[in-house]
């Protein structure tokens, strides 16, 4: 079972960012119960680029949300280094929240009152080790937009404002929830060079949720999820950079 | 039930807090106006149907001596339907429960029956039977303050024989709803109280056989009050007619309208002010909270629902809240009105007193309640149910934001950015952060306005009973007497100054103006009674001429340097010129002042007094008053610190009562507004606010963002709410001018300091109630959904 190689190696385990054990999610949204997660057995490694695949409702979104501490499981344990996130507190999961974990979303949550700048140093401030938001805005390659409302930015822009302000605080995990989603192709394609340069030059470790194909082929590994399960987990041995991609 | 008032009934329960917390506010408001307009349509029925049921007079005279027979010539004069001849005097009960000689009224009743006029309500016993003459009716308020029962004894002075009668029956009259001695301010029921005795026994007591010394009349319709009044003063100037008057110079009428005029104005003025301000922020609240629907009318639109549904729709729902609100605000000042009007009951006697439930001003109430809240409604719905259903269903498009010029202060350009949203989110929505701040002030002025009361009165007993009345002791004589008394009152144990003064009943004439006052001759040295203006200064009568309060002179229209007519009423009754010598603003009563020298010159009188003010040794209190019992001269005592104890308690129970409960509704308000603000706020900034939560930012951190913005506009309109609280206190000033008294313009820094506390205790506790649900915000919905 390729899903399961990784926990028989007794190397990869001590390397391993996440680890999750039996991980499952039932939702009761009324009378009915949703098996979002049925048993995830899954180690991330440290540095590696995960880009994880399926249909909507697979339960990927469920997953990368309890690993960013988002959301707790019904069963099972996720292990974040030797830390168990299953078994700490609300405050405490705030606190791995703030200081490991950077989320980019779909829709990219800025806050519109807070130009570019502040919306980054809205995370520095409270980092222990962070860069300054001129950096990470020079990261994301929008060093000249820095004093810029929300609203005085492009889709492509604004999500390369949330790619600064998750990687500002250099978290070691980086969580992206169909990050190109609501962008055109070429837009899109910024934002991943965006988060290949933060993989590459911070070694950040980065899982980016899509069920767009063509993204696959910048990842390290690729992981496909079917019906709350792992369906395939595979090595990609010709990594491509992000500028050669297009859908 | 069709799915859109299913939807309805969800809504209101899911959010039942801020359903309640609108509706508080509606509540409030309608309550005041029920409550204040209840009271005073009460106490209005109540005292119409009881004047008219006991037949009470409208002309009232007294006279020395009058035959009986002029009572036929009484009745023929036009315009006069019945009359009642009686006698009445002054008397000296010696109580077993007080140590000073107790005073009373004693009125005849006819032999066989009951009056024509000022109809008895005989609560307990029985009538007085004919040739009894040791039998007495007692009047209910003196009866219930000593206990008194029929069968029981009183001894009383009675033309200066002492004598006992016996209790036989309990009863109130229309004469007497406000029972009060002459020259008091409160009615004391220890100290002053009503006795009625058969005709027959107060003719052989006061050598009147055949004869009467007061008439009351009762007028005809279509009568003129002021010829009747100058027939009836031709008809007994021969017997020693002391001038008729109308029942607005019948003291217990006077006080009765004069304390209705004040709940009248109190309920013309404070409940529109309430309800108005309630309206504004449910104006406020409801547009915002259809607001944050905007995607669901969309949705609805989209489904083929008209603008006309989907308005009906949220109309409905803002109307169900009102309901909510006007039944609650009906229930509580209809509970709140009968605890009100059950105190004036305390203090005024009705026989009956009922509170109304005048069906008129609850559904005026409720519908200024339901027009408040449609017309909130009716813009938002508007601008709602126009737009196209794709528009309405994506979000508003992102808002704009820019920097702001407090930015560029030291200050805040090393504010976090947490602060820094807080600061544009204010000033990119002025409007609605000016909307919070004036609804937040209103709620603070209310505060002000109806705490001032409490200092205003304080300011006033402090300025008459403090300032100017400090006199321990009133005795007044039994008629005018020389100044040799003084030495006589001085040599009495425990008295430590004595000073004389001359009061005079009078009747001021300038043009075609009149007033019924008393004319106060005092020492211009007077440091016990004296005069004390508006600022607190004292001041001294001038030696010549008169000095007329504020308030006597603009009802004579006279100003310094006019002369006016004065007739006195009793005597000799001369009447003289009075030049006006100096005008003086005084807060209770409406005097007339004058150097006691100059009064007794101007009346051609030796130096005279009518009775004295005394400084006492407290400890020989018990002493003096046993002599001053047995003093011949003295027809009454007064003690002013009985006084200023029985003021206050009234003041306490009526007023006061009245103005904790307006304190209590303001206080509801502030709540009111302040959790719908924080609530609303919420709502629309959840998104903004989970992603905080989702970058790491604790609950207390978030909370700070939503409840920073609310403790900046709350701290704005602290002395906006102050100021707009002046201004309302200023016009109460000039709105609250009786005859009885004046409002000192007075706001003590302690009741903007308590109007400060209440809404931000208000304010915070709110705050935290919404902060709590910080913690439920699902971080993991909010960001799914686009934005």
């Amino acid at each position: 079972m390729p899903a399961n190689a990784a926990a028989t190696n007794p190397e990869d385990t001590r390397q391993a960012t996440f680890r999750t054990i039996g991980v499952t999610k039932v939702y009761r949204p009324g009378d009915v119960e949703i098996h979002a997660l049925r048993g995830v057995d899954l180690e991330i490694e440290a540095g590696e680029l995960v880009v994880l695949l399926g249909p909507s409702g697979s339960g990927k979104s469920t997953l990368v949300n309890i690993l960013g501490g988002l959301d707790v499981p019904t069963d099972g344990k996720v292990f974040f280094h030797g830390t168990e996130l299953t078994a700490i507190s609300d405050a405490a999961l705030t606190r791995y929240r703030r200081d490991n974990v950077g989320f980019i979303f779909q829709f990219y949550n800025l806050i519109p009152s807070l130009t570019a700048r502040e919306n980054v140093a809205l995370v520095t401030e409270i980092a222990r080790d962070p860069m300054t938001p001129e950096e990470a805005l020079g990261l994301v390659g929008l060093g000249d937009r820095i004093d810029h409302f929300p609203s005085q930015l492009s889709g492509g822009q604004q999500q390369r404002v949330a790619v600064a302000r998750a990687v500002a605080k250099r978290p070691e995990v980086l969580l992206c929830d169909e990050p190109t989603g609501a962008l055109d192709s070429a837009t899109g394609v910024q934002v991943l060079e965006a988060l290949e340069t933060v993989n590459r030059e911070l070694r950040t470790t980065t899982i980016v949720i899509t069920h767009n194909m063509g993204i696959a082929a910048m990842a390290d590994r690729v992981i496909q999820v079917a019906d709350g399960r792992i369906a395939s987990s595979e090595r990609n041995g010709d990594r491509q950079p992000a500028k050669s991609l297009s859908w | 039930m069709t799915p859109l008032n299913k939807k309805l009934f969800r809504d209101i329960r899911r959010a039942a807090g801020q359903v309640l917390a609108i509706a508080v506010v509606i509540a409030a408001g309608v309550a005041v106006v029920v409550m204040s307009l209840g009271t005073f349509t009460s106490l209005r029925e109540t005292r119409d149907a009881y004047y008219d049921r006991y037949r009470f007079a409208d002309v009232f005279a007294q006279a020395k001596r009058a035959p009986e027979l002029l009572g036929r010539r009484i009745a023929a004069i036009p315009g006069v339907a019945q009359v009642e001849t009686r006698i009445l005097h002054g008397v000296l009960l010696d109580m077993p429960a007080l140590d000073e000689p107790v005073r009373a009224a004693v009125q005849s009743l006819p032999e066989n029956g009951e009056p024509v006029l000022n109809a008895l309500v005989l609560r307990t016993g029985r009538w007085i039977r004919a040739s009894h003459p040791e039998e007495t009716i007692v009047g209910e308020a003196f009866a219930e303050a000593h206990g008194l029962r029929p069968g029981d004894p009183i001894t009383a002075t009675i033309n200066g024989k002492r004598r006992t009668l016996r209790v036989v029956g309990i009863a109130m009259s229309p004469e007497h709803v406000y029972v009060i001695g002459p020259g008091d301010l409160v009615p004391d029921d220890l100290r002053y109280g009503i006795l009625w005795m058969g005709r027959e026994a107060l003719e052989a007591a006061y050598d009147l056989e055949g004869a009467f010394n007061d008439v009351s009349v009762r007028l005809t319709w279509s009568a003129s009050e002021p010829a009747v009044i100058e027939r009836l003063d031709a008809l007994l100037a021969p017997y020693g007619g002391i001038g008729a008057y109308g029942r607005t110079e019948q003291i217990s009428d006077f006080f009765l309208r004069s304390e209705m005029d004040q709940l009248s104005t109190m309920a013309g003025i404070i409940p529109p002010i309430f309800l108005a301000v309630a309206a504004f922020l449910l104006n406020v609240v409801v547009s915002r909270l259809v607001e944050t629907e905007r995607e669901e009318i969309g949705v609805l639109k989209a489904f083929g629902y008209s603008n006309v549904a989907v308005g009906w729709h949220y109309m409905k729902l803002v109307l169900a809240i009102a309901v909510i609100g006007v039944g609650l605000g009906w229930a509580f000042g209809i509970w709140m009105g009968r605890g009100v009007t059950a105190m004036y009951a305390d203090y005024y006697r009705f026989p009956f007193l009922y509170y109304a439930f005048d069906p008129a001003v609850v559904a005026g109430a409720g519908l200024a309640g339901l027009a408040a809240a449609a017309s909130g409604a009716i813009f938002a719905v508007r601008r709602a149910a126009r737009l196209p259903p794709a528009v309405a269903m994506t979000p508003p498009p992102p808002t704009v934001y820019r920097g702001t010029l407090i930015e560029r202060s030291v200050f805040a350009r090393r504010a976090a950015p947490a602060t820094r949203m807080i600061l544009r989110h204010i000033t990119r929505w002025p409007v609605r952060s000016l909307t919070t701040i004036g609804g937040i002030a209103a709620a603070v002025s209310l505060l002000v306005m109806t705490l001032f009361f409490i200092d205003s009165v304080d300011v006033m007993l402090d300025s008459y009973f403090n300032q100017s009345q400090r006199q321990d002791v009133d005795v007044q004589f039994t008629e005018v007497r020389e100044d040799a008394i003084g030495a006589e009152l001085a040599r009495l144990p425990g008295v430590l100054k004595v000073e004389l003064y001359r009061a005079e009943a009078v009747r001021f004439r300038h043009g075609h103006l009149s007033r019924r006052v008393a004319l106060l001759g005092i020492e211009p040295d007077a440091d016990l009674s004296r005069l004390v203006d508006d600022s607190g200064r004292p001041v001294t009568v001038p030696s010549e001429g008169l000095l007329l309060t504020g308030k006597l002179a603009s009802l004579l229209g006279a100003g310094e340097g006019d002369t006016v007519i004065a007739e006195m009423l009793e005597g000799r009754r001369p009447v003289v010129e009075l030049p006006v010598a100096r005008v003086v603003e005084e807060f209770i009563g409406i005097n007339a002042y004058m150097d006691r020298r100059a009064l007794n010159r101007a009346l051609r009188d030796a130096s005279v007094a009518t009775g004295a003010n005394l400084l006492i040794d407290g400890t020989a209190r018990p002493e003096l008053f046993r002599r001053l019992k047995d003093l011949p001269a003295v027809l009454s005592v007064a003690d002013l610190g009985t006084a200023l104890a029985t003021f206050r308690t009234m003041i306490d129970g009526t007023i006061l009562q009245m103005v904790s409960f307006y304190v209590l509704f303001a206080g509801l308000i502030a709540i009111g507004v302040v959790y719908n603000s924080a609530r609303i706020s919420l709502s629309e900034r959840a998104r903004e606010l989970a992603s905080l939560r989702v970058l790491g930012f604790y609950r207390a951190e978030v909370a700070y963002i939503l409840l920073g913005e609310l403790a900046i506009l709350t701290a704005l309109s602290l002395p906006i709410g102050c100021l707009v609280g002046y201004g309302l206190v200023s016009y109460m000033v000039t709105a609250f001018d009786t005859d009885l008294y004046r409002l000192p313009f007075a706001v003590e820094r302690s009741t903007y300091g308590w109007a400060v506390v209440v809404v931000v205790l208000a304010a915070a506790g709110s705050g935290l109630l919404v902060a709590r649900r910080v913690a439920y915000l699902d971080l993991v919905a909010v960001l799914k959904t686009r934005e």
